[in-house]
């Protein structure tokens, strides 16, 4: 018979390890599976790592995590066929300690990680599927993996298997997801020489620049673009829903390609070597498609559970949270030695009770709000160009005539009366 | 009972090896470290014998620091221990260093339990030379059995062992006194997924790290560049063949085309079948 | 160490099937580049039981002066016995290099020999050379994989020793009646002195495809798809009159055992005609059938590594292309016969 644990944790993204490091810590005996041949390698993510999460589970981890660059500056590229509105905020303050955000590639920065919670006393098992929950008299008290006499058991099963987790659907916390509620991204990362990145995007050395793509980027299909800036690469990617593929009969490397050959985008990339390839789902359907996050004996936490925030692009931080609150509840749960879903539901409360739960709530509506009118990505971000290329075009007009031009171009009485209630829903669900 | 030693290495895999074109060199870092492929079936072989005969089966490698993790692969396999001789005076070995370093660490190896056997893989893929087993083998004064695609049996009581060991056109059964040292084809066996208990006991499992200063009687002249008799003096990509002519058309019209051209030197079918 | 004392270029002679192995002949042709080059003598060294007679071949194959070691303890090649007369010879003699063909026995022998003397010693080498007045030896060899060649030298130690690939060097025309010094020599050795055996030689039943010999190639890869797609390859063989290869790719599926797989881990091999199909080209792969007469390749993705590296290209798909050619040679290499009996 195997050995027992505290805890299986499955999973050894953000939302795995801190977990595992929070309950190593506070003395568990805890096990960590992962299927990848080491945590991070078949992991994906543009990747913007936030501070403020992180430092939550490891202070001043930035003194000697393998980060790439600390982000001084965010543009948001509202981008036409052959133009985009450009606007962002650079400030020297993010420059220094403690900095505000990274840069990070998941595939060092994850084994870093998991080096950590090696160290507190988690134990790290790679190469090993978790197939299912092993389940006796309606609690879960184990996991079975892939590999002969592969079964171990522990008082309590941590499911943070990501996005699409099997796990937690075989156990009926969620159903399969529809295919609006996830997002399909695909991404590159393109070698070059730090040099090159520093003169491209205006930068010194140790600094670093996101951009954040809109509008034809995605070709009006409901998504976003990005475009940061590691320490000697680039990670261009773009994420669709998974609908919206669908309904454009695009592929996600058509897509893919289309923006890094569009006009506004090419010059950054010219020279790079392609290093990596990467496809990963994101679930993007928000509070509202949020399953079950706690049984007897199971919890589920990070991507598993849903927990992205689509709009603002984090999902590493709310795993991070995540894991931490469930390491606490889970902690509390050994002390009483109760396991049961009444006793573990204090994650979810606390969850709900932070900000990630309220962040959930909050935007809880807005995907589905954009992928019913796409009209905001396919008519108003190249209406925003046209705007501006004539205002900004000096050709003898004068200004007042170029507003009327431009008011008159964005249609009828009818049409403004249209977009006027649809910048009111999108602030509504942004609000 | 047997004590059975392989001797394994960390390799960059060789399949994934990105060149620099403008340089021409290896970027190394775009390889993953992995267990010698060919190592992995001598840890199996080691294994499998100590599940015939019982026994105990200890892995050795000299390399740098991260080769740790060449060793847990190996505990994976099912390996008991792990020994790593690792220092920067070994650092730039060739066959006839390394093989001199692994048998002073086998000396120290042996104090702790008797060794009956040594394997070694057919050969590393990134030195690609096969010929660090015959040295350990020379140095230690055992016999030497290269090319081992089947072990028949190992009589300790006897003191010997029944090999098959591979030959250009089939196979030779060799009987050999034991201890002796075999390097082993990878058809000997098939390296099975490691059950799960060994990955547990892999993940927590520290091997036992020797710096020179661990060993005894090393002569440093004989360690890592400077106990190389061989170096290597240039490194060159190698010439890229040229090109040859696409044939075109329809498919009919392509292999018409190849077959004139084939047919045209037609003596080379006249020597069907002859050998010569 | 003096090098002034060490002179002469040396081949170690293996013996096959009562005859001298081919890889032993093309290293005579190499050697006596070498020896001419340095202005020394061409050596072989022959080791066995009733081998004296092949002295003859060897210096037709371009040796000055053979060495041998006729005694019955020869009878079967063990490291241990060789090692020991290879070792007596080199102390008596003296030679500057000695060369081995890269083969299990010559890798075998030379690995034991170089840590005696102790010497250095590069293994699998494709290209030799030396430098006229030093002597250095420069030898080169496919590294990593084959990714890289890298040129290996052993400026301290003498003799200098290298492993040879079978199939890369050339053998000499022989020249009948050409003759050289033969050196008798023999070693005090017992049977106890030896701790192995050959019980027994087995060889392979079936009756082995030596495609290291064939004259025509038909190889396959992993882009016939499956075992029965792999059928294809051995049909056109058999239509040709050629031997089946592959790459490693596909004996690694088991479609094929492993002495079919050409390249760095298989067999190089030299044939007059290599028909590639579903091949991608990996240099690995090239590196064992590159110096074939005419490489034929075809494959569905014209941008495809073969293409590079082939005579004669098909961009097509297998599986269209092949009956075709099987059809079609059949029909042409049976009228082909025909001619041929007419023509004697
Ligand atoms: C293209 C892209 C860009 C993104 N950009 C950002 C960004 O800039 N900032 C940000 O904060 N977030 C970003 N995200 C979201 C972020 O990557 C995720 O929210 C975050 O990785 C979730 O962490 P996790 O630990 O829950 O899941 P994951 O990171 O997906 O980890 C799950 C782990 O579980 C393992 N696993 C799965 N199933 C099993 C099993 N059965 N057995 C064993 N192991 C298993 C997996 O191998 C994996 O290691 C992005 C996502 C994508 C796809
Ligand atoms: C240390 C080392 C040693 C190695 N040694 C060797 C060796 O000795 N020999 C060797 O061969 N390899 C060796 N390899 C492996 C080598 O790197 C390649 O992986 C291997 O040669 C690829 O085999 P392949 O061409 O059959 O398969 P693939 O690379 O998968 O190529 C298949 C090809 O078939 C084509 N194709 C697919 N379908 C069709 C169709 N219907 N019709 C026509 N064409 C089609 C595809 O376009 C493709 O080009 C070695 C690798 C390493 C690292
Ligand atoms: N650094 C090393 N540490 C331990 N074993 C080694 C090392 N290098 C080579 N070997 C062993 O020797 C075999 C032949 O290696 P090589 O001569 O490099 O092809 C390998 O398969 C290993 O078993």
């Amino acid at each position: 018979m195997s050995e027992r644990f505290d805890c299986i944790i499955v999973g050894a993204g953000p939302a795995g390890i801190s977990c595992a490091y929070e309950l190593a810590k506070g003395g568990a005996k805890v096990l960590l599976l992962e299927r990848g041949e080491y945590p991070g390698s078949k992991n994906v993510m543009g990747g913007v790592l936030y501070r403020k999460m992180m430092e939550d589970v490891i202070p001043d981890f930035y003194k000697e995590a393998p980060l790439e660059r600390p982000i001084v500056e965010q543009r948001f590229m509202m981008m036409d066929k052959e133009s985009a509105v450009t606007f962002g905020y650079k400030g020297m303050e993010w420059g220094k300690e403690p900095y505000n955000n990274f840069t990070v590639l998941r595939a060092k920065f994850d084994q870093w990680f998991a080096s950590k919670a090696v160290e507190q006393g988690a134990l790290l098992v790679n190469e090993t599927v978790v197939t299912e929950c092993i389940v006796e008299n309606e609690k879960v008290v184990g996991v079975r993996t892939d590999r002969p006499d592969g079964d171990v058991y522990a008082d309590v099963v941590v499911l943070a298997d990501g996005v699409n987790s099997l796990l937690a659907k075989s156990l009926g916390f969620h159903k399969e997801y529809k295919p609006d509620e996830v997002a399909l991204a695909t991404m590159e990362i393109l070698k070059f020489d730090k040099k090159v990145i520093e003169d491209r995007f205006n930068l010194e050395p140790n600094q670093g620049c996101t951009i954040e793509l809109f509008g034809d980027a995605t070709k009006g299909i409901l998504g976003t673009g990005f475009l940061y800036t590691n320490s000697n690469s680039l990670s261009i990617g773009v994420g669709t829903l998974l609908s919206g593929l669908i309904k454009h009969k695009i592929r996600p490397h058509e897509l893919l390609d289309y923006v890094k050959n569009h006009p506004m985008i090419r010059p950054y990339l010219h020279g790079g070597e392609q290093q990596e390839y990467l496809a990963h789902l994101i679930p993007e359907g928000g509070y509202k498609s949020m399953g079950k996050v706690v049984g007897n004996g199971v919890i589920v936490v990070g991507d598993a559970a849903q927990l992205v925030n689509a709009i603002h692009r984090e999902g590493s931080n709310l795993a991070m949270t995540s894991g931490r609150y469930a390491a606490e509840t889970i902690l509390k749960a050994m002390e009483i030695g109760d396991y049961s879903e009444a006793t573990l539901d204090q994650y979810r409360v606390n969850l709900m009770a932070s900000f990630v739960g309220q962040d959930m709530k909050k935007y809880k509506d807005s995907t589905h709000h954009f992928d019913k009118f796409p009209q905001y990505f396919d008519q108003y971000i190249p209406m925003m160009n046209r705007a501006a290329s004539q205002m900004f075009t000096v050709d003898g007009t004068s200004k007042w005539d170029k507003q009327k031009k431009i008011w008159k171009d964005i249609g009828s009485p009818k049409e403004k009366i249209k977009i006027a209630r649809d910048m009111y829903r999108a602030w509504k669900v942004m609000k | 009972m047997l004590h059975i030693v392989a001797c394994i290495k960390q390799v960059p895999d060789t399949k994934i090896i990105k060149m620099n074109p403008k340089t021409n060199t290896m970027d190394r870092a775009s390889a993953p470290a992995i267990l010698n492929p060919y190592d992995a079936h001598a840890v199996e072989e080691a294994v499998r014998l100590k599940k015939r005969y019982g026994g105990t089966v200890s892995v050795l490698t000299m390399g740098p620091p991260p080769a740790v993790k060449a060793i847990k692969k190996c505990i994976e396999i099912g390996a008991d221990e792990g020994y790593m001789i690792s220092d920067r005076k070994f650092a730039g070995a060739d066959t006839l260093a390394t093989s001199y370093a692994l048998t002073k660490a086998l000396d120290k190896i042996s104090k702790i339990q008797p060794v009956d056997l040594v394997l070694c893989g057919k050969m590393t893929i990134d030195g690609d030379t096969g010929q660090v087993g015959p040295g350990i083998a020379r140095r230690l004064d055992i016999p030497p059995l290269t090319s081992v695609k089947k072990v028949e049996e190992v009589n300790k009581n006897d003191g010997f062992v029944i090999v098959h060991r591979k030959i250009e056109d089939g196979y030779e059964v060799i009987r050999s006194s034991l201890p002796c040292l075999m390097s082993v084809e990878k058809e000997i066996n098939e390296v099975p997924y490691s059950p799960f208990p060994n990955m547990l006991r892999a993940a927590r499992y520290e091997p036992h790290i020797w710096s020179v200063d661990d060993l005894e009687d090393v002569d440093v002249k004989q360690l890592g560049l400077k106990g190389s008799p061989t170096i290597v003096a240039k490194v060159w990509a190698p010439p890229k063949p040229e090109a040859g002519k696409m044939l075109e058309g329809t498919p009919n019209e392509k292999v018409e085309e190849l077959l004139s051209i084939v047919l045209e030197k037609k003596e080379l079918f006249q020597a069907k079948g002859v050998s010569q | 160490m003096n090098f002034e004392e060490y002179s002469g270029v040396w081949v170690f002679i293996e013996e096959q099937e009562g005859s001298v192995a081919q890889v032993s002949l093309e290293l005579l042709g190499a050697g006596r580049r070498l020896a001419d080059k340095r202005g020394v003598a061409l050596g072989g060294v022959l080791i066995g039981d009733n081998v004296k007679s092949l002295a003859k071949t060897v210096f037709e194959h371009g040796a000055d002066v053979v060495y041998v070691y006729d005694q019955e303890i020869f009878t079967h090649y063990r490291t241990e016995s060789f090692m020991k007369a290879l070792l007596h010879c080199s102390e008596t003699h003296k030679p500057e290099i000695i060369l081995f063909g890269a083969t299990s026995n010559g890798k075998d022998l030379a690995s034991a020999v170089a840590t005696d003397l102790p010497t250095g010693l590069t293994a699998d080498t494709t290209e030799l050379d030396v430098e006229e007045d030093t002597g250095l030896l420069l030898a080169s060899r496919p590294a990593f994989g084959g990714n890289i060649m890298a040129t290996i030298l052993c400026k301290k130690y003498r003799p200098q020793m290298a492993t040879v690939r079978p199939k890369v060097m050339q053998a000499l025309t022989p020249e009948p009646g050409r003759t050289g010094r033969l050196v008798e020599e023999s070693i005090d050795l017992r049977e106890q002195d030896i701790r192995t055996q050959v019980l027994e030689i087995v060889k392979s039943t079936t009756k082995k495809v030596r495609i290291d010999e064939a004259d025509i190639i038909v190889a396959g890869g992993k882009g016939l798809g499956s075992a029965e797609g792999f059928n294809l390859i051995h049909q056109l063989a058999n239509t040709v009159g050629g031997a089946v290869g592959a790459s490693r790719d596909v004996v690694e599926a088991g479609w094929i055992e492993h002495h079919h797989q050409v390249g760095q881990t298989g067999v190089t091999v030299t044939p007059k005609i290599y028909i590639a199909v579903g091949i991608s080209g990996a240099i690995q792969h090239l590196v064992g059938m590159k110096n074939s007469g005419m490489i034929i390749a075809i494959n569905k993705d014209p941008n495809a590594a073969i293409f590079e590296a082939c005579h004669y290209g098909i961009v097509g798909d297998a599986f269209e292309i092949l009956p075709l050619l099987i059809k079609e040679f059949g029909k042409a290499l049976s009228m082909e016969e025909v001619d041929h009996v007419r023509e004697v």
